[in-house]
Formats: C-alpha cells, structure tokens, sequence
C-alpha cells in the first residue's frame, strides 16, 4: 500500500501536505475502511452463518426472520446491543474493565494488515509478517485477562486464568506449526510465502511433505485453541463459568468480545490458506490485473471461509475438553509433534531441496482419497436419518 | 446453612500465601438443573468441597396435599418431578387405592404402564440430552429433545399436556387410549430404535466424551447403598435393583425387560459414563415394554369407580414406584377423613444430592458438572 500512495504523492494528488500528515490519514482510513467494510461483516455474516449452520445440523431452522434468509440478523443483533445499556458492576475495577474488550478486538484486527487478500490487495506486506501476526495475536490474552481480573467476579477470573493458561500455551504449538513453511520458504513475508507455492493442489505446502501436512492441521487445531473455540472453548465454557471472562459484561463491549471471536475465525481460515493452502494463488488466465486480483481474492476468501465452516461443523458436533486435558493435549503431543515437523522438514530439505514431487502428488492423491470416504459416510448418515431432516436449504 | 467444619484452610507454600476459594455455584447457573446451589470450596480448579443446598424450589406439596383431598392433589404430584410427571401420578394413585382398598380395572394398569413407560424415554432423553449439553456438546441435546417432542405430542394425544400431564386418577387413568393410538406409538418406536444408535454414533462413543466421563464420579457400590442412591444411579455401580422388577407392581411382573447395569465398559465401574449408559440402555428396555403392553392390552374399563368424596379407613401406606429417577416412595397416613392426614415422598434426586459432596472431593469443577448432571438431579423432586 505504500508505494501506491507514494506514487500518490509523486503525481501531486496531496500538494501542499507534509508527507508525514498524508501517511497518518492513508493510515486511519485504510484501518477505518478494513474495520467497517471487511471486519464488522466478515464477523457478522460469521456470526448469522453460524447460527444457520448449527440450526441445520440440529435440525432445527435458525433465524429466518431479518431479511432474506435472515441474513441481516447480525445487524439486528448488533443494533440490539448497541442500544442497551453498558453496565459496569460497582465492584468492578473501572477503567480497566472498559478497555479490555478494545484490546481482543484490536489484536484481531491487527492481523488484517498482513493478510495477502490479493496479489495486490494487501495493506502492508511486512518482512516479518507472521512473526507480528503471532505478536498481536498475544495481545487477546491481554484482553482476556484483563477482562476476567476487571469484572471483580469469580467466574470471570477463573475464565480469564484459563484462557490465560491455554492461549500462552497454544501459541508455542502454533507458532511450531509455521516454522516448516517459513523454512521451506526461507521468509517470514505473507506474500512470499503465497508466492512460493502453485496454484495446484500439489503446489501447496500442505502437500509438500508429510511433515507440512501434519503441520497445518497442528496449526488449525492450535488456532482453535488460541481462538477459544470449542472444544477448547473452556475459558468461557457456558456450562461451567456462566459466560467465563465476559460474564459481567454487556451491551457493546460484550458485542466487541463476539465480534472478535468470530472475526478471528476468519483470520485463522485465512492464516492456515497463506501458509499451508496455496493462498491466492490461481493460473494466469487473464492479462487484465484488476480481472486477475477479484479472482485472487475470490479464491482466497472461499479458500478461507471453507476453515470457518469446519470451525463451525466442529462446534457443534464435539464436547469441551478439559482444563487438564487441554494442557495435556498441548504440552505431551501438540509441542513435541512440533518439534518433530521441524527437524523432519528440514532434514527433508537436505534430500530433496526443491520438494519431491511424486509425494506431493502421493499426498494429494491420499487427502482426495479422504476426502471421498468423508463424503460417502456423510451420505450414509444423511440417508440414515432421511425422515428427520428438512431438506430443503431455504426455511 | 452451616459451614462448620469447612473452614478455610491457608496454605504456605515458600512464602506465597495461597488460599481457597469460595465458589456459589448456583441458585442461578447454567448448569444447576433449576435452581441448585452448590457452595464450592476451590484451590484453582481442583474442589475441596461442593456442598449442596437445597430447598429454593420447596414449595410444600407434601403440606398442601392435607389441604386439597385425595383427588384433588393429583395435578400437585405432576409438581413433584416434572419431567417425568407420570410415575408421580402412578405413585399418587397406588399409594391412595393401596389405603381405600380400590382395584384398578386392568386395562387401566395397561394405560398407566404405557404412559409411564413413554415418560421415562422422555424423561431419560431429557437426562442423557442434558449431560451431553453441559459438557459442551450442544448438537445432541437438540436431537434428543427432537425425539422427545415426538413422546411430547404422543402424550398430548393421550392426556391433552405435555408437561404436568395430570392423566391419572385414584382407580384407574381419565381417558382410554385415543383411537389409532398404539399404531402411532408402534410407529414412533420403530424410529426411535435407530435413533438410540445413531445417538450413541453421534456422542456416546466419542473419545473427548468419554475422556470427560471416565473415572469421574466414581461410587462403589458400598457407598451408594450406604448413602441411599436408587435407580439408574444405584445400577450404574452394578447392583441390579430395580423396583419394577424386584417388587413388581401394577402389571410389571407379566411383562419381560431386561435392567441395565453400568459395567465400567471404559473405566471404572459406577462411574459418569455407567450413570450415562445405564439411561441410554433403559430407553430401549422402556420401548419394549411399550410394545409389550401394546400388544397384551386387553378390553374393559380404564377407571373403576371411586367415592368423589374419597374417605378410607385410619390407617397409613407406603407403595413404591420406579420413578424415572429410582425408586420413588409414596407414605399417607389417613385418619378417616377426606383429607389426608400426612403424605410423606420419597425421591431419588434428594438421595442423591446427599453423596454429592462426598464424590466430589478432588474432582475439578468442569467434573462437579459431569457429576450432576450424571446424577440427573431434578431441583423441584429435590425439594417438592
């Protein structure tokens, strides 16, 4: 984004405007414009998907009544909560009780700067991007915490120490989780690594070598945790802690924590494609760029979102793990399983530097292969239970 | 209530002072069942103590059943364990023909099994639904209320509620089966066979479900005929005692069912997941009772005919029931009059509140969940 307002500059579109000045608004209305016109609908449509997802696989129906389909639920939802009152209990620690929902809503925003939407579209390619994006990451524990110690409620509290617990510890099988691609690719930038695979399926990373393949499930899974997600969703465990850290809050703020958890589902879809699927990469079928860049990035959403709707498959079918459980997930097979990807990718790049590419085919060929089964027993099962289901998408 | 003998306790590990902490779980909780209360004495996330007090939901039915007469506290007992409202009026009924000596006409034994039956699968669908809920999986619960709004509207039919169904009387039940209604009841069962498999393929069997289950909760079964558990929970320890079979009453003794017992199939014997299993396996065993009933039900009469103004003889009685949550007591005393002169129930639930505490120690409190939820407390038969 900087060399296109640089050349801004240079044509003369801000004549008579310090250069420092011009920088900080570009700035302001490039995050005003991520916030409003991707951030609040990504997580608002995420949230009205959701519940119509759930509501199919319970078979039930699920809001139908905002617009078509429902589809403007959110925007009810979010006016509803807009509008009530922001109470703040008297025992509360004030000021930072406010703040701590801007501080989750900011480390999911953060991330937005270095998610390669496009080829062209991204606000700023950082030579260190993923390294920030595990960065601000960290800020929603802050958040969390801060939120859980404010609300001066026990249940709040032991919400925000388990999620302390588990966000501190699933970073460390995260962040083991990229640390194949970023050797393969010898960068830490989005875009690099997106430009060092295929379009093709065996031109992912995913595929590359087996090592990478486990790595981006133990990422997806790891994010999951990070994200509070069920099953690891036991820092807000409904049946347990009431609401877990958002307990005493309302109104907009308890919006803001919603609202970040469902963008960072997006977020997430979106980190496992640039690392591990192929990013937006698609074969060169046109010369015209702006052509070119809306398919880029068609592909990548689609790419992406396919995550947020296993998020959402996942959801609602496992339990809740436990806290000792959780831990135990991570620290006995999550990190060691790290650390054996990264020593197996590298030794991998000493036999076969530039990818061996009968596996990578193999690999592609074994996910397909999954994946047919999957589909065959999804059929069984959905044949099974004819009787009990609507069928048809639109109620 | 008295926390005497629960003091804090400070600890002094190098210096850092660490103590308890105090945790209300409840009277308004998620996953409390109604309005439970549980006083958890906490260190981080393991439980020293979970004390349970009882008594939000008192509402004295067993007082005000010596104020309303003998037929007039029929609606009340639907009061006592709503979700399986039938045994209670069963419970009610058998304990007032026992005392008046009344004879229930045997098509009217028929109905009140068929009715019984079918509430149990609803009441332990509820159960099983519940627990799934409470350890976070949301998907089951939903299927298993699915199937049991269809026992909702079968029961509707028979009785006009579905709730508080009020269906029977002291000498039999209000209303014969509807015309078409075995073939309906037929029809749902033939579904719902499939549907406990594909329950037990959704959740049962799932690995985090049974990780959250095993060996947790565990009661032997010393300790649960010491501390009075009955029912499903008494089974799951492994001791096979079931009203129903051991002190057949109504026409249970002609009918063929098996009683499930907990086998510790994936840990130890008596614990969460036997409590689970045991519900999920007398669900079936309800069905084929159904059928059975459907099928022996002979012609006649539903009700036999009763004094309106119902006085028997002085004197008192205690019949048992096996209630969706165990062995259910009913005790009247009369004095000659209209109205009773003391009504005393016996529930489950209360029974098993009592060994909460004992169980719970060391667990952590994501398990004191399980725990109650395995239990199938109800709050309001807790207290009536």
């Amino acid at each position: 984004m900087q060399e296109f307002i640089d050349r801004l500059i240079a044509n003369g579109a801000f004549a008579g405007m310090p250069v420092e000045v011009v920088y900080a608004l570009m700035m302001l209305l490039f995050g005003l414009v991520v916030v409003f016109g991707f951030f609040l609908p990504i997580a608002g449509v995420t949230s009205w998907l959701e519940r119509r997802v759930w509501a199919r696989i319970q078979s039930r129906i699920g809001p139908n009544r905002v617009g078509p389909q429902g589809f403007l639920q959110w925007l009810a939802d979010g006016i509803k909560l807009l509008l009530k009152e922001d109470i703040v209990p008297d025992a509360a620690d004030r000021p930072l009780f406010l703040f701590a929902p801007y501080f989750v809503v900011w480390g999911i925003v953060a991330t937005f700067v270095v998610i390669p939407f496009s080829s062209n579209l991204i606000i700023a390619d950082m030579n260190v991007g993923i390294l920030y994006l595990t960065a601000v990451t960290a800020l929603v524990v802050v958040g969390v915490l801060m939120a859980g110690w404010a609300s001066n409620n026990k249940w709040a509290l032991i919400g925000g120490i388990r999620s302390a617990a588990q966000i501190i510890s699933y970073e460390i099988p995260a962040g083991l989780a990229l640390l194949p691609v970023v050797l393969l690719t010898g960068t830490l930038s989005t875009q690099g690594i997106i430009r060092a695979q295929g379009w093709a399926p065996w031109g992912w990373f995913a595929f590359h070598n087996p090592f990478t393949f486990v790595a981006a499930f133990m990422f997806y899974v790891a994010a999951l945790a990070e994200g509070n997600r069920t099953p690891f969703d036991i820092p807000e465990a409904e049946s347990e802690l009431v609401a877990g850290f958002c307990t005493e809050y309302s109104g907009f703020r308890y919006l803001l924590f919603f609202m970040a958890e469902w963008g960072n589902l997006y977020v997430i879809g979106a980190v496992a494609t640039t690392l591990f699927f192929g990013g937006w990469q698609v074969p060169l079928w046109t010369d015209s760029v702006v052509l070119l860049n809306i398919s880029q990035f068609t592909v990548f959403f689609l790419k992406s979102y396919l995550w947020v709707l296993i998020s959402m498959w996942v959801r609602a079918t496992l339990p809740r793990v436990r806290v000792d459980q959780l831990m135990i997930l991570c620290w006995k097979y999550l990190v060691p399983i790290g650390f054996v990807n990264l020593i197996g990718t590298a030794i991998w790049m000493v036999i076969w530097p530039h990818g061996n590419r009968v596996v990578q085919y193999g690999m592609v060929l074994l996910a397909v292969a999954v994946l047919v089964q999957f589909f065959r027993r999804v059929r069984f099962h959905l044949r099974r239970a004819r009787p009990e289901l609507y069928y048809s998408p639109a109620i | 209530m008295s926390l005497a003998g629960y003091e804090v306790e400070v600890q002094r590990d190098g210096g850092l002072t660490t103590e308890e902490m105090t945790l209300n779980m409840g009277p308004q909780h998620p996953s409390t069942h109604g309005v439970l209360r549980f006083i958890v004495k906490a260190d981080g996330e393991v439980m020293r103590t979970a004390i349970p007090d009882i008594g939000y939901l008192h509402r004295s039915i067993e007082k005000i059943s010596e104020k309303v007469g003998y037929h007039g506290f029929m609606p009340y007992t639907d009061r006592v364990d709503y979700v399986s409202a039938m045994q209670c009026n069963q419970g009610w009924g058998m304990v007032c023909e026992r005392i008046a000596g009344i004879q229930v006409p045997r098509r009217g034994e028929f109905c009140r099994v068929i009715a019984c039956e079918l509430g149990r699968i609803a009441s332990h669908l509820l159960a099983v639904g519940a627990m799934v809920q409470d350890i976070g999986a949301y998907t089951p619960f939903l299927h298993a209320l699915r199937e049991r709004e269809k026992i909702n509207d079968l029961l509707e039919e028979l009785c006009g509620a579905r709730l508080t169904f009020n269906y029977m009387r002291i000498g039999g039940v209000a209303w014969d089966l509807p015309a078409g209604y075995p073939e309906k009841v037929t029809t749902f069962l033939d579904k719902f066979d499939p549907f406990i498999d594909e329950y037990n393929d959704l959740i049962s069997y799932n690995k985090l479900y049974v990780e959250r289950l095993v060996n947790v909760g565990v009661v032997s079964k010393e300790e649960a005929i010491n501390y009075n558990l009955v029912g499903p929970n008494l089974r799951a320890c492994g001791f096979k005692y079931d009203v129903r079979r051991d002190e057949p009453y109504s026409i249970y003794a002609e009918l063929e069912f098996d009683v499930p017992v907990g086998t510790g199939e994936m840990g130890t014997l008596g614990d969460c997941f036997d409590r689970y299993m045991v519900r999920i396996q007398e669900m079936s065993e309800s069905g084929k009772i159904v059928r059975q009933c459907l099928n022996m039900m002979p012609p006649g009469p539903v009700l036999a005919k009763v004094a309106r103004k119902l006085k028997p003889p002085v004197g008192d009685a205690y019949i048992r029931v096996e209630g969706a949550r165990g062995d259910m007591g009913w005790y009247v005393v009369s004095d000659g009059s209209e109205f009773p002169y003391r009504t005393k129930i016996r529930t489950g639930s209360f029974a098993a509140m009592s060994i909460v505490d004992k169980v719970s120690r060391g667990l952590m409190i994501a398990d004191l969940i399980a725990l109650i939820a395995s239990f199938d407390v109800v709050a309001p038969e807790v207290d009536r």
